[in-house]
C-alpha cells in the first residue's frame, strides 16, 4: 500500500445538533459546519491501514468545497492523514453527484501511487451515497459500498465484509479499489494536540479546474446532468380527525383513540 | 445518449427468487408509462429469474427483459454493470428506476457513471411533466426539512433509486400478457473483479420493523430515554414493533435498528402511531405509505397531524399514563372474556 485517498467533505452540523432535555427542543448551533460524521471512519480505516504497514503509507484527504472551508481536510490532517487537498473553484459551484464525482476522480487521477479511495457511505446534508461509486467507476477501480470490515493483509488485494441486507458478504478485490465505509468498520479516534498543530500548521494546496486538467463543459451547475427544479414544503393531503386536550378531557381524547384502534383491528374486544 | 422512449425499471433476485421490491417499481412504472403512454420494461438479473417473468407482467411490465445465469444470482457490479450497460445502450429508454437497495444504491451509480447520466437518490414521488415529458423526481432535501423537485433535462437515462416500501405493488392480474426478451449471457459478460467469498446471515440485521403491521413510534416529545421506554410498553400492549424519529435516535434513547425515515428505515405498516414526532419530510419518507397514521402532538401545526388519519393535540406527559392505563383495561376485559368462553 502506497497511497490511500480519503474523500472527505463538509456538512452542516446537524449530527451535532443537541437537544435541551428540560424543554425538549433542540439547540440550535447556527451554521456550524462539521466534516461529515461517516467520513471520520473513513479517515480513521485509512490510519489504521497505515499502522497495519510495514512500509510507508501516504494518506491524502480530498475535500471539494468553497473558499477558506478546508476544515474537514484539516480535521483529517489532524487525525493523522499526511496531507489534503482542497479543490476549489468557481467553476465547481451547483455540481450535482455527477459533477462532484467527475471533479473528485478528475483531482485522484493526478495523484501519484493511489493504491485505495475510501470515503463514508454517505453524506448527512445530501445522504444520496452516490458520490463515491461514481468517482471509483470514473478511476475504473472496482467499487465496495457498505463496508464494515477491511482485512490488507493480502499485498495487492482487499478483502472486505459489506453490511447489506440480512447480514454480510465477505467480498475481496484486486488494489486499487474504491471503499465507502458504514459506523460499524471502527471507532474513530479523537485528535492528539500534535494532530491539531499539524492540521493548523499544514499548507493545503487549492486545485482548480486547471490542476486536475477538467474539462470546463463537465464541471459544476453546467456539467450536471440533474437540476433542481423546484423547493417546496410537502403539502399534505390526509384529513383525520383530530381532538385536542383543550377541548375535551385527556380520558375523553384517549377512549375516542382506543375507539379508532379498534376499528382499525388493533385492539381487541367490543365496547 | 438519445432515446427511444421506453420507461425501465431494474427488478431484483434475491435468493432465487423475485424480490417483492420488483413489484413495488413496477406500480411506479407503470404510472409513469401511462402518463407517457410509453411501455414499461422490468429488466432483471439473475439465477432463475426466467420462471418468474410472468410474475413481473402480472404485477405491470409490458415487457421483461432477462439476464439468467448462474453467475448473476447474487450481486456483483462488474457483470451486473456491463450487461445493464450494454441493454440500455442498444434499447435506448428514457427512464430507468431502480430500487434504494444496497444493491440499487451500489449499481445505479456506477451506471450513471458510465452512461453518463444524471441519478436522483432515494426518491419518495416520480411524476412527469406532461408539457416536456421530462421525468419529475421527488425526494426530502437540506436535512428532510424540504422536499425538492428534480429534473435530467438532456440526460438519457433519466435514473432515480426510490425507497422500498414507498409504494404498494399493484393487485396481481393474472390476466396480463407481455412479451419477455432473454438477453444471452456471455463469458465476457460475467468477468468480475470482485469476487464473493461468502455470506454470513446476521438475525439482527433486519429489523422486525418493516414487516410489522403496527407500529408504535417515539420522538423528541419523550425528552429522555426513561420516558422513551413507555413506547415500548405500548408497543407490547398493541402487538407492535417499535420505531422512532431520527432525533430519538441520535440522542440514545433507541437503537439505530428503530430509526425510520429517510435516514433509517422505510416502513408500510397498516397501522402507525406517531407519538411525539412532529413529521419532518425526513421522517415523511419513511412512513407516508402506511395505511393508517395515528399522531400524538402538543403542537397543533405539526405536519405529523395532517397526514394523520386520527390524532390528539396534547401533551404526552398527560396522554401517555392515560394510553397506558386504557390499554391494559382493555387488554384484561379481552382475557376475562376470553376464560369465560
Amino acid at each position: 500500500m502506497r497511497r490511500i485517498v480519503v474523500l472527505v467533505k463538509l456538512v452542516p452540523a446537524t449530527e451535532r445538533v443537541k437537544m435541551d432535555p428540560e424543554t425538549g427542543t433542540m439547540i440550535r448551533a447556527g451554521l456550524e459546519m462539521v466534516i461529515n460524521p461517516l467520513d471520520l471512519y473513513a479517515v480513521e480505516a485509512a490510519v489504521r491501514i497505515r499502522e497495519q504497514c510495514k512500509e510507508k503509507v501516504r494518506i491524502t484527504a480530498v475535500t471539494m468545497a468553497p473558499p477558506a472551508a478546508d476544515d474537514a481536510v484539516r480535521e483529517a490532517i489532524a487525525m493523522g492523514c499526511t496531507e489534503g487537498i482542497h479543490l476549489c473553484s468557481k467553476a465547481f459551484a451547483g455540481s450535482d453527484t455527477w459533477a462532484t464525482a467527475y471533479t473528485l476522480s478528475q483531482a485522484v487521477k493526478r495523484l501519484d501511487g493511489v493504491d485505495l479511495v475510501l470515503c463514508g457511505e454517505r453524506a448527512t446534508d445530501g445522504e444520496t451515497g452516490q458520490v463515491g461509486p461514481m468517482v471509483g467507476t470514473m478511476l475504473g477501480m472496482p467499487v465496495l459500498t457498505y463496508v464494515s470490515c477491511i482485512d490488507t493483509s493480502d499485498a495487492g488485494r482487499i478483502a472486505a465484509h459489506r453490511a447489506i441486507e440480512g447480514g454480510h458478504e465477505i467480498v475481496e478485490c484486486p488494489l486499487p479499489a474504491l471503499i465507502s465505509v458504514v459506523k460499524e468498520i471502527n471507532e474513530p479516534r479523537l485528535p492528539t494536540l500534535s494532530g491539531k498543530i499539524a492540521a493548523r500548521q499544514a499548507r493545503v494546496p487549492v486545485w482548480g479546474p486547471e490542476e486536475i486538467e477538467a474539462e470546463p463543459d463537465l464541471l459544476g451547475l453546467d456539467g450536471s446532468p440533474t437540476r433542481v427544479v423546484n423547493i417546496y414544503y410537502p403539502t399534505l393531503t390526509r384529513t383525520g380527525e383530530i381532538v385536542s386536550t383543550e377541548d375535551e378531557p385527556v380520558e375523553v381524547c384517549v377512549a375516542r383513540l382506543i375507539d379508532f384502534l379498534r376499528a382499525e383491528g388493533a385492539v381487541e374486544g367490543g365496547t | 445518449m438519445r432515446s427511444d422512449g421506453g420507461v425501465w425499471v431494474l427488478g431484483e433476485e434475491r435468493g432465487g427468487a423475485v424480490h417483492p421490491v420488483s413489484y413495488e417499481l413496477l406500480a411506479w412504472g407503470r404510472d409513469l408509462a401511462d402518463k407517457l403512454r410509453e411501455p414499461l420494461t422490468c429488466a432483471i438479473l439473475g439465477n432463475r429469474v426466467q420462471e418468474t417473468a410472468d410474475t413481473l407482467i402480472h404485477h405491470g411490465a409490458d415487457q421483461v427483459l432477462v439476464a439468467a445465469n448462474q453467475a448473476l444470482g447474487t450481486f456483483l457490479p462488474d457483470p451486473y454493470a456491463r450487461i445493464l450497460t450494454t441493454l440500455v445502450r442498444d434499447r435506448r429508454p428514457s427512464i430507468l428506476l431502480a430500487a434504494a437497495t444496497t444493491m440499487g444504491r451500489t449499481l445505479m451509480p456506477i451506471l450513471a457513471a458510465m452512461l453518463h447520466t444524471g441519478l436522483t437518490a432515494d426518491c419518495t414521488g416520480l411524476d412527469v411533466d406532461p408539457a416536456e415529458r421530462l421525468l419529475l423526481q421527488s425526494r426530502p432535501a437540506i436535512g428532510g426539512n424540504v422536499m425538492a423537485t428534480i429534473k435530467t433535462p438532456h440526460h438519457r437515462p433519466q435514473m432515480a433509486t426510490v425507497r422500498p416500501k414507498s409504494r404498494r405493488p399493484l393487485p396481481l392480474d393474472p390476466g396480463r400478457t407481455g412479451n419477455v426478451i432473454e438477453h444471452n449471457v456471455t463469458s465476457e459478460d460475467l468477468a468480475s473483479r470482485i469476487s464473493r467469498l461468502g455470506f454470513e446471515r446476521d438475525p439482527t440485521a433486519e429489523a422486525p420493523i418493516q414487516d410489522a403491521d403496527v407500529i408504535v413510534a417515539g420522538g423528541k416529545g419523550f425528552q429522555n430515554a426513561k420516558r422513551f421506554s413507555e413506547v415500548f410498553q405500548i408497543a407490547e400492549l398493541l402487538g407492535a414493533a417499535v420505531g422512532a424519529s431520527r432525533m430519538a435516535v441520535d440522542q440514545g434513547w433507541v437503537s439505530y435498528a428503530h430509526q425510520v425515515g429517510l435516514s433509517g428505515k422505510s416502513v408500510s405498516p397498516k397501522l402507525y402511531l406517531a407519538l411525539g414526532i412532529s413529521g419532518s419530510a425526513n421522517h415523511l419518507a419513511g412512513m407516508s405509505s402506511s395505511e393508517r397514521i395515528v399522531a400524538v402532538n402538543k403542537d397543533p401545526e405539526a405536519n405529523i397531524l395532517k397526514v394523520a388519519d386520527f390524532g390528539i393535540v396534547g401533551d404526552l406527559a398527560e396522554i401517555v399514563p392515560v394510553l397506558l392505563g386504557q390499554l391494559r383495561a382493555v387488554h384484561k376485559t379481552v382475557k376475562r372474556g376470553d376464560s369465560d368462553a
